[in-house]
């Protein structure tokens, strides 16, 4: 629900209330947002790793599964622990939820005038996330950004984002891949979510992020937790953030990439890119799209769609005849340009949110954490390389 | 806000040959009350739709003092323009728009303007110019500055001729690779800078053209002492939304879509020339 609590939270104290569910009754949450009318989706083991799926049962959830996350790497092994939320993602944010990868925009049939559009807007629905992220909420506050602005409110992303219900999970682990805590967007969910939890031992910390989350909450009368198990959520919080291996460096940004345009890194980088655009999928942030227009067969009629493209495909710098970025150079630069860089003067935050998922499901394992410095860092090359073909 | 994705049918009311690949379509909108509605300003665009094919960002060259009929120059050459092209008057288009920042028309007024343009580049401007000459005493000199490759590849001759005919008006024209026919200047459009007189201080210049054309001309106006605050471009990049949502039209920090096409030069400066950018 869009009307949340408005600014950054900050670390919750040993003596913040907070309501204790046990994990062991968690199905009654499932439940309870069921009754409300809720689809609830959670995340769910497939083909090796863990996807967005429609849950009815918690013994659908991931229980006793840890993944583990390296550059171009992603395993999932199971303990003997019951730990619910032991898996910290899968290659899915909040994003498909409500940028969908294909989102039909309009119905045109032909007639006398020449056509008609009506807009195909999807079904409003109300669905109830289980499990998201500090990460993909950081993700999802930045997609509202692009879609719901003071001068243009996206009706299809809105009439998505209107229904959709977000519980949270603190992380108290770490992937080799994080970087959360650098990026200030994590481990501890900050804003946008309805209700967080925290897991410790067995135990769900339960917070409220909204007012429909405060409703959910009385739903369940729970407990008030206790000032240790609240004082020992945060110690976990804290130390998976201590335990981030990876950083990013934003100090210098969005100026000092502007000017590493000509950096012989952008080569070396391209060497090992295979512009398969698994990065832009998989990000939180990323927006770009393309429309699709399809003629049935009668040609009578025609879905005219919007579906998501990336930066990396070679139609998306074409332009009458000849391409922007015909290299891969050119769109790794573009691509972790506009990220790190020209989103800061776009819309005010950086486009990364410190999830890692470029890093991971990059088959090359490609990582933008050590990209960046080494882009920073003056390079050799020599200054020809700022002339352009043509001399000027 | 209005679902900005919604197409309106638009009829061809004509359509003009004005090279061997390039169409300028005279559209009107079918419904009257969105004909009623619309009004652009020169320098905007349109996303021009045909059923069944796709969208396709085009400048709106007509005056925007006659909204009801929206010119539309279009050369062939991907999937959708050669499409339009097999079209005939009576058949239906859709458009879009208008979309993006046009010229500095209010600005501009009580100062010279100098409109340097290069091949097709002359189209979005031709909104501009009978702007001010609809407005001719609310302006200084206006200076046309117009570069070809060949003489085939000059649209828009009698309007030209018709130009040159207001008071403190020159029309300069150039070709790089003339015919016998061409009695104009033999040269790049840069060479014709030097064959009028500018005041850097009163004077607005408006820029379309190849973007070589706009990175080696515009230091020269510079060094002529025109402030780059003073010089517009007209960029082009590939453009699906109109809204600045698709990412397709990005330069740096901007979105051409929404903040240009027509962009202050001191904006674009250090964008420009760059590659894949």
């Amino acid at each position: 629900m869009l009307e949340r609590d408005e600014g950054i939270r900050i670390m919750a104290t040993a003596s913040e209330t907070c309501a204790v569910l046990p994990a062991a009754d968690l199905q009654r949450l499932l439940d309870t947002l069921s009754a409300k009318g809720y689809r609830v989706v959670g995340p769910i083991v497939r083909e090796g790793s863990v996807v967005w799926e429609r849950i009815i049962s918690v013994s659908e959830l991931p229980i006793g599964w840890r993944d583990q996350q390296e550059p171009g790497r992603y395993r999932l092994e199971q303990t003997s622990s019951q730990e619910v939320f032991g898996v910290v993602h899968g290659p899915q944010s909040l994003k498909p939820f409500v940028f969908a990868p294909r989102e039909p925009l309009l119905q045109i049939t032909r007639s006398q005038d020449g056509f008609t559009t009506s807009p195909t807007l999807p079904q409003p629905e109300k669905v109830a996330v289980i499990g998201a992220r500090a990460c993909d909420l950081a993700g999802l506050v930045i997609q509202d950004r692009i879609f719901l602005n003071e001068t243009y409110r996206d009706p299809y992303y809105a009439t998505r984002r209107d229904g959709l219900f977000v519980v949270a999970v603190n992380c108290t682990r770490s992937l080799q891949t994080c970087f959360c805590a650098s990026m200030e967007t994590g481990p501890r969910a900050k804003c946008g979510f309805d209700l967080a939890l925290t897991e410790v031992d067995g135990q769900l910390l339960v917070e409220t992020g909204s007012e429909a989350g405060r409703d959910l909450l009385s739903n369940l009368s729970l407990s008030t937790s206790s000032e240790q198990l609240n004082a020992e959520a945060v110690t976990r919080i804290e130390a998976c953030a201590h335990s981030q291996v990876r950083r990013l460096d934003r100090s210098r940004l969005p100026q000092a990439l502007y000017e590493a345009h000509e950096h012989p890194r952008w080569d070396e980088v391209a060497g090992r890119c295979l512009a398969c655009t698994n990065c832009t999928m998989v990000c939180p942030t990323c927006f770009c799209h393309t429309v699709e227009e399809a003629p049935d067969l009668s040609h009578q009629h025609a879905a005219h769609a919007r579906l998501w493209d990336s930066c990396f495909s070679q139609e998306h710098g074409y332009i009458h005849g000849k391409n922007i970025r015909p290299t891969i150079k050119d769109r790794y630069r573009m691509w972790l340009t506009h990220k790190l860089a020209s989103w800061i003067d776009q819309f005010g935050t950086s486009g990364c949110v410190g999830c890692g998922r470029c890093i991971t499901w990059c088959p090359v394992g490609i990582d933008l954490t050590e990209e960046l410095p080494a882009l920073l860092t003056p390079g050799v090359k020599p200054p020809s390389a700022l002339q352009h073909k043509d001399g000027t | 806000m209005v679902n900005p994705y919604v197409i309106h049918p638009a009829r061809i009311v004509e359509k003009i040959r004005e090279a061997e690949d390039i169409t300028t379509y005279r559209l009107q909108l079918v419904d009257e009350e969105a004909r009623r509605r619309f009004r652009f300003k020169a320098g905007q665009f349109n996303m021009v739709y045909l059923f069944g094919v796709g969208e396709v960002a085009i400048s709106i060259v007509s005056d925007p003092d006659e909204p009801e009929l929206l010119d539309h120059t279009i050369r062939t050459v991907g999937r959708t323009t050669k499409a339009i092209a097999d079209l005939q008057p009576g058949d239906a288009l859709g458009i879009r728009g208008p979309f993006g920042e046009g010229w500095p028309l209010e600005e501009a007024k009580g100062r010279n303007v100098v409109i340097v343009t290069g091949g097709l580049g002359c189209a979005p401007v031709v909104g501009a110019i009978e702007y001010i000459f609809r407005r001719r005493e609310e302006y200084g000199s206006v200076k046309i500055l117009h570069g070809v490759k060949t003489p085939h590849d000059l649209l828009y001759r009698e309007r030209f001729d018709a130009w040159r005919r207001h008071p403190d008006t020159e029309v300069l024209l150039t070709s790089d690779q003339p015919d016998k026919t061409w009695c104009y200047h033999v040269g790049v459009v840069t060479e014709l800078f030097e064959q009028v007189s500018i005041n850097p201080a009163k004077s607005t210049v408006l820029m379309c053209g190849p973007e070589i054309m706009m990175r080696l001309g515009v230091p020269i106006l510079m060094r002529r002492g025109i402030p780059a605050t003073a010089i517009y471009v007209s960029l082009e990049r590939h453009m699906e939304c109109g809204i600045g949502l698709c990412g397709h039209c990005q330069m740096g920090p901007y979105f051409l879509c929404k903040d240009g096409p027509v962009m202050r030069y001191d904006r674009v400066e250090q964008w420009l020339g760059r590659t894949g950018v």
